[in-house]
């Protein structure tokens, strides 16, 4: 058993041994899903409270199901119609929830180092659902995973992402996690869309989509944030679309093979065009969604387990 | 008349090139003997026991947060955490609320300060009404109530016509206008600079260049009206050389840097410790070095705390949300001690930065040890080692980046014209 961390806070902290444990075991409740057979009594007892300070629908009900299917009693907080809007600081508001004795806490929160804050000042297991344009590691893990089962293998492969790299914490937590498993990874944005200093994290850096994707095994593309674009960044939708879209003719630049992923949502005729998304011969955009149930339930397995074991220590501590 | 002489010191003059043996022999608050002076006469003779005994730090660019904010900080408490930092004389910023930016608020200012501080303190008033970019302040009215200097602090006055207004105008007033340098469109918004650092934890970064963008458009801005002006910080390599070939070129421009960007760099911030966030922020290692090595050559002629009082409250948020800003009174001294223990400076050096340039570029007498200066002076262990606490410090704010820092370097006691102002507080 080698997963000792107390929190899923980003893929930064994690170490090559702890990524495998959480994926394998992500892997073998994958397969229990589509039989329905996931131990329904892993997280029995356990409570997790959902708290996304950002909208999502997707990733909220991913966690909620996750933690559900294992057991867990959950409960979701619509954070903005709550007294954060009445100016409470994201301190007392953890300190609050705190005090009700959660065991999971799953935080999706706009700025960036947000979860790591909160992650200081609780007592219980947390779970970064992304912050910011820093982590999201469970979209990482999820994404590691399908590439996994689609290609065998986790490790000496081309891995093209590509398109609005500055504002993704997607593009961030995969690049930690593919970087960290030996993979060969290639960025690939319009200049304006690509922080600085990523050549220096050892990612081949492109900003034409020709020479970006010849000969990679998958290509992740990324949604474009129009709504954390204050201006400027590119153009027009229809001239990134016809120099920065995945069409047919640029996929067909990337291996036969290739996979194409997507975190979604996906804004079609923007980044990537309906067909490919939808062809079931390359797109695996399905199998993320799927792989992104079953990660979660290992993670807050995993950080269970670890809790437990704290706790325990604790206890057995206090007597003595 | 009072007579105080101090024997077996190692004298830093920052007028010299290396510090040596000898005493001071005080009359009345005023140094009147330096080297090997007689105890005849004294009323008290301090025996240094062969610590070092420099002049007092002069600090320009602390914020004290009266009016306005004085749960953060009042002149009691930072008068007392710079008689434990060395630090005899501050120069506090006007960006209280409200700015300091008429004769009247000026005087409550000084009234409060004399009351209360242990040691001198000089205010600079607003360089605009409101510290708003749009219309200069009294800056007659204001230099006869008292302020040495003008600046906005860390607003930039953006109307280069309003600019230009001000400098002419200070200029024939003689005032000294204080700048700060960062383009303010490309640094809106940021928390860090720019680069792998900042791209790793997705903050937005503003890049080192906004530095010099500023400064050259002060330069140019000089060059039409001669005034005389001092950039609160210079952090970065690539603003360095716009600055020497200003200084070649007659312009009356000085610089200073904080404490911070000297021994600290951008990788501090580490996960997201706000009590390094900074105004500007802090830079890459190559711009660190770089900033030390023009100190010592003199390019950049003042080192500052840039002293910046901030509760738990306006910190303990998310990176970005967070206030910026350091207190540094207390810690100036044994940070600023690294430079040379490293090598990088000497110790004269190092008390041009601290103390004799800026009591020079305000037309202060003291800030060195020669016969007629005021007898501000700090005398010092170099080597004492320490664990930085925090709890301890003196500030009412107590956001320090070195809190758990090993540092080296302790105040023995700090004389203000004279008196021992450290009774009862180390």
């Amino acid at each position: 058993m080698a997963f000792r961390a107390d929190h899923l806070l980003g893929i930064e902290h994690l170490a090559p041994d702890e990524i495998t444990t959480l994926l394998d075991l992500a892997d073998r409740y994958a397969n229990q899903n589509r039989q329905g057979s996931a131990p329904r009594d892993k997280l029995a007892g356990m409570s997790q409270i959902n708290m996304f300070f950002e909208n999502s629908t997707r990733t909220q009900a991913s966690f909620e199901l996750a933690g559900k299917r294992l057991g867990a009693d959950v409960m979701n907080m619509a954070m903005q119609a709550s007294s954060v809007k009445k100016g409470e600081t994201l301190i007392d508001t953890a300190l609050t929830l705190n005090a009700m004795q959660p065991d999971l806490l799953v935080v999706r929160h706009p700025q960036s180092g947000a979860v790591d804050l909160l992650a200081q000042k609780v007592n219980c297991a947390v779970l970064n659902a992304g912050d910011g344009r820093h982590e999201h590691p469970t979209q990482a893990l999820l994404d590691a995973l399908t590439i996994r089962r689609a290609k065998g293998r986790l490790h000496r492969l081309s891995i093209a992402i590509c398109g609005d790299i500055a504002h993704s914490r997607v593009a961030r937590s995969n690049i930690m996690l593919l970087g960290k498993m030996e993979n060969r990874i290639r960025l690939i944005a319009p200049p304006t869309l690509m922080p600085s200093g990523m050549d220096e994290l050892g990612c081949e850096v492109f900003d034409d989509m020709q020479a970006g994707l010849e000969g990679v095994d998958v290509v992740m593309m990324l949604r474009l944030q129009r709504e954390r674009m204050d201006g400027g960044f590119i153009p027009s939708e229809r001239e990134y679309y016809h120099r920065y879209g995945l069409d047919a003719q640029k996929l067909g630049f990337a291996r036969d093979d290739a996979i194409v992923m997507h975190p979604g949502p996906m804004n079609r005729g923007v980044e990537i065009d309906g067909e490919i998304a939808d062809d079931i011969n390359r797109s695996v955009i399905q199998e993320q969604v799927e792989m992104g149930v079953a990660v979660r339930m290992a993670a807050m397995d995993l950080l269970v387990q670890n809790l437990r074991a704290k706790r325990a220590a604790h206890s057995a501590q206090t007597i003595v | 008349m009072t007579i105080t002489v101090f024997t077996h010191a190692q004298l830093i003059d920052p007028e010299t090139e290396a510090p040596h043996p000898g005493g001071l022999r005080i009359e009345d608050g005023v140094i009147t003997g330096v080297g090997d002076v007689s105890t005849q006469g004294a009323d008290t003779v301090t025996d240094c026991g062969g610590a070092y005994l420099a002049p007092g730090i002069v600090d320009i660019g602390v914020k004290i947060s009266e009016p306005g904010e004085r749960h953060k900080e009042s002149f009691a408490s930072a008068g007392r955490a710079a008689a434990k930092g060395g630090v005899t004389t501050i120069i506090t910023r006007p960006d209280t609320h409200p700015a300091i930016d008429t004769p009247e608020v000026l005087e409550f200012v000084e009234r409060r300060a004399s009351q209360d501080s242990l040691v001198n303190v000089l205010p600079m008033a607003a360089l605009t009404k409101g510290r708003d970019g749009r219309e200069m302040t009294e800056i007659g009215f204001l230099m006869d109530a008292g302020a040495v200097a003008f600046s906005d602090c860390d607003r930039v006055v953006t109307d280069n016509k309003v600019f230009l207004r001000a400098l002419t105008y200070a200029k024939s007033c003689g005032a000294l206008v204080v700048g700060h340098v960062q383009d303010p469109v490309l640094s809106a918004g940021a928390a860090v600079t720019s680069g792998k650092f900042a791209s790793l934890r997705g903050l937005p970064g503003v890049s080192p260049m906004a530095e010099r963008m500023a400064l050259d458009r002060d330069i140019a801005l000089l060059e039409i009206t001669g005034a005389r002006y001092h950039v609160d910080q210079i952090t970065t390599a690539r603003a360095l050389p716009a600055l020497t070939r200003a200084k070649d070129n007659g312009v009356d421009i000085t610089a200073g840097v904080s404490i911070h960007h000297l021994t600290l760099n951008e990788l501090d911030v580490a996960d997201y410790r706000t009590f390094f966030k900074l105004k500007p922020p802090l830079r890459s290692e190559d711009d660190r070095q770089a900033v030390i090595e023009a100190v010592a050559a003199g390019v950049i002629d003042v080192i500052s705390s840039m002293h910046t009082p901030q509760d738990e409250e306006s910190k303990r948020l998310p990176f970005e949300e967070a206030a910026s800003g350091a207190v540094a009174l207390e810690t100036l001294l044994p940070a600023a001690l690294r430079l040379f223990r490293e090598g990088a400076i000497t110790l004269p050096q190092l008390w041009r930065a601290l103390s004799l340039n800026p009591a020079k570029r305000l037309g202060l007498s003291c800030g060195r040890l020669s016969v007629g200066a005021p007898a501000d002076l700090v005398l010092f262990d170099a080597h004492v080692p320490f664990i930085m606490d925090r709890t301890k410090l003196s500030s009412k704010s107590r956001n320090t980046p070195f809190d758990g820092a090993r540092m080296q370097g302790r105040v023995l006691d700090t004389w203000v014209a004279g008196r021992r102002v450290t009774q009862g507080l180390l």
